[in-house]
């Protein structure tokens, strides 16, 4: 019987971008087992309900997570206003849709980045952060800032896009879309890329469905989950279509991310095509009473806003439950039987956000 | 839009039942979360197929233990060992327990009945349109 | 499967020179509505105390009687709450960011309106 040893991954390493820890048992260099240890970066958020009001709560939604940033003040406001009734115009769900798409966009390119970091493959990740440049400068142009954008609340948004500005951000993501499709066929059908991805890190449809998988992760393996379908902001206008691909491994996922990134950009396209005049906000007078699970797709998959408030200026209760969270168990499975160098490389492929993750 | 919110009270007792049930019909877990009430807890277990999101939701006092789903669904060993540690309820027989290890916060069980203070509802005006609703208010259990 | 599939990248890179904005010898270029620091005009202020009490994170501090106003820099969001709720339309932002300190007390930046004091220099 081989000799087993317990060799312990993170939080800090040279190649694993969230401070998440494994202790993995391995015989020789085949992983047996992966367990698992989080709270690293806990901050209780989720208390801070009780000191801020709930207007002023949208502001430390946004700072939960930096990639994911948008997504969450915009799940939690959407929970407020399905609480209270409040009817956003349309404008102002056009323009939240225009923002999200742009932040799957750029989180897709910076995962993009960081996976080719992660196998080996540096100037590519110099070449895809890159690419993330115009993104972001389209963020402070429209915005004011990089990365917390600050610019969803209660009842609509803060800033308006004008119909020009739309038309120039249509026209920048294609000359984006150019140069993206150079650095996605160095992922497709390079060789070295190839050997390092193909058949590493297998998950099947049965399992991934059974264990709670979402996001590209699921999607690489054949189950068409999409929370925009169920039609939250714009999409209901929309052409959506969930990506999906067959093969289950860690190219699957890769292939998953680089095709909703074009996708994304087609949906800004046909969003700013659509985009009506009116208001960007309403007035909002009162407090919530009430419950709400709202739901909205981040980048990394589902995310679930649980509000509940009791008609006081401070929320009872706010709860959040990310998608990484989810795909824990799932990647303790695909961990079970990979080798000890592919580790990095298939915790990556999950696309960990331990800061969402703990809150 | 307004996707419909569907939330059952159940019995501790049946749980496991209806969420084997659940499981068999083909529903995926979402989510297991937990509210603080004046002087109980309350647990709220998710499940979506196909887009129809439902919810079991079970009421406990801080002395009683709930049994786990993890039997049925492997994956909701991290949200069992996250409600224990966060809320201090005991659950029993998880797939995996770490017994308290899971969060490592300085004060002990940062979200329980004695730590959270929760907001008052606001005192009902004296305009009579709002009568009814301030006696539905004063009902509710979030009072202090 | 091919070999060889950055050449066209890498060729690019070598004719055209680097990406990076060479710092300290070119200037950044900010957007109008970038979010850098908050300014206050403070002749035009009234001390009503509204910003202070906005401010999610309770790095304003107004003091009517001795007329003063004072931001602590690190800990402001730059979120602009204070900026709309300000009934006089004195604060603004400014669109470069604020300087580094090397100590948390050189952050509190410190105006102030009454005669005997120095003009607004923190």
């Amino acid at each position: 019987m081989a000799h087993r040893n317990v060799i312990p991954v993170g939080p800090q390493h040279p190649v694993l971008p969230e401070p998440i820890h494994f202790d993995l048992v391995t015989e020789d260099e085949r992983v047996i087992d992966a367990i698992p240890s989080i709270s690293y970066v806990h901050r209780g958020l989720e208390r801070l309900v009780e000191k801020r009001d709930f207007i002023d709560f949208a502001h430390v939604a946004d700072r939960i997570c930096g990639l994911c940033s948008f997504m969450h003040s915009l799940g939690y406001c959407q929970a407020v206003e399905e609480i209270m009734g409040i009817e956003v115009p349309q404008r102002a769900l056009y323009l939240r849709t225009i923002w999200a798409e742009l932040s799957r966009i750029h989180s897709h390119i910076f995962w993009l980045g960081v996976a080719a970091d992660a196998f080996g493959f540096e100037s590519l990740f110099m070449q895809a952060l890159r690419l993330r440049e115009p993104v972001l400068d389209i963020f402070e142009e429209t915005t004011g800032a990089r990365v917390i954008l600050g610019v969803c609340k209660v009842g609509g948004v803060r800033r308006d896009i004008d119909n020009d500005s739309l038309k120039g951000i249509v026209t920048r993501l294609t000359v984006l879309k150019a140069d993206l499709e150079e650095i996605c066929n160095v992922f497709i059908n390079d060789y070295s890329v190839r050997h390092r991805l193909s058949g590493v890190g297998f998950i099947s449809r049965e399992d991934a469905y059974a264990l709670g998988c979402l996001g590209p992760m699921a999607r690489a393996s054949g189950l068409a989950i999409d929370m925009r379908a169920v039609g939250y902001a714009a999409y209901r206008y929309l052409d959506v279509e969930p990506v999906v691909e067959t093969a289950g491994d860690c190219y699957a996922r890769c292939l998953v991310r680089i095709r909703e990134t074009f996708h994304a950009i087609d949906l800004i396209r046909q969003a700013a095509g659509k985009t009506p005049e009116g208001p960007i906000d309403v007035k909002v007078t009162g407090a919530p009473d009430g419950e709400y699970y709202s739901r909205v797709e981040q980048p990394r998959g589902e995310v679930i806003h649980y509000v509940k408030g009791n008609g006081s200026r401070f929320l009872q209760r706010f709860r959040v439950r990310v998608p990484t969270f989810s795909n824990i168990p799932a990647m303790i499975k695909v961990l079970k039987g990979s080798e000890v160098a592919d580790v990095p490389n298939i915790i990556l492929s999950l696309d960990p956000c331990i800061s969402c993750t703990e809150r | 839009m307004s996707e419909p919110q569907e939330i059952e009270a159940v019995e501790k007792c049946d749980l496991v039942g209806i969420v084997a049930e659940l499981f068999s019909e083909g529903y995926r877990l979402v989510q297991i979360g937990c509210s603080t009430l004046p002087s109980a807890y309350e647990l709220t277990y998710s499940f979506d197929r196909e887009y129809r999101f439902r919810n079991l939701r079970i009421t406990v006092t801080p002395e009683e233990s709930v049994p786990s789903i993890s039997v049925i669904y492997p994956g909701a060993f991290l949200y069992e060992n996250e409600i224990h540690d966060l809320f201090g309820v005991a659950i029993t027989h998880i797939a995996v327990d770490y017994r308290g290890t899971l969060y490592r916060t300085a004060l002990g069980t940062p979200f329980s009945v004695d730590n959270v203070k929760l907001p008052e509802p606001p005192k009902p005006k004296a305009a009579v349109e709002k009568q009814g609703v301030a006696k539905e208010r004063a009902e509710a259990p979030g009072t202090h | 499967m091919k070999i060889f599939t950055m050449t066209k990248t890498v060729t690019k890179n070598l004719v055209k020179g680097p990406a990076t904005l060479m710092y300290p010898q070119k200037e950044r270029i900010f957007t109008p509505i970038t979010r850098g620091k908050i300014e206050n005009a403070i002749d035009r202020c009234i001390f009503c105390g509204l910003c202070g009490r906005r401010c999610p994170t309770y790095a304003i501090v107004v003091s009517k009687e001795s007329k003063a106003w004072q931001i602590d820099r690190l800990k402001c969001c730059i979120c602009n709450l204070c900026v709309d709720v300000c009934p006089v339309k004195c604060l603004s932002t400014d669109n470069h960011h604020a300087p580094s300190v090397t100590e948390r007390k050189m952050a509190l930046h410190r105006e102030s309106a009454a005669p005997q004091d120095d003009p607004a220099q923190g």
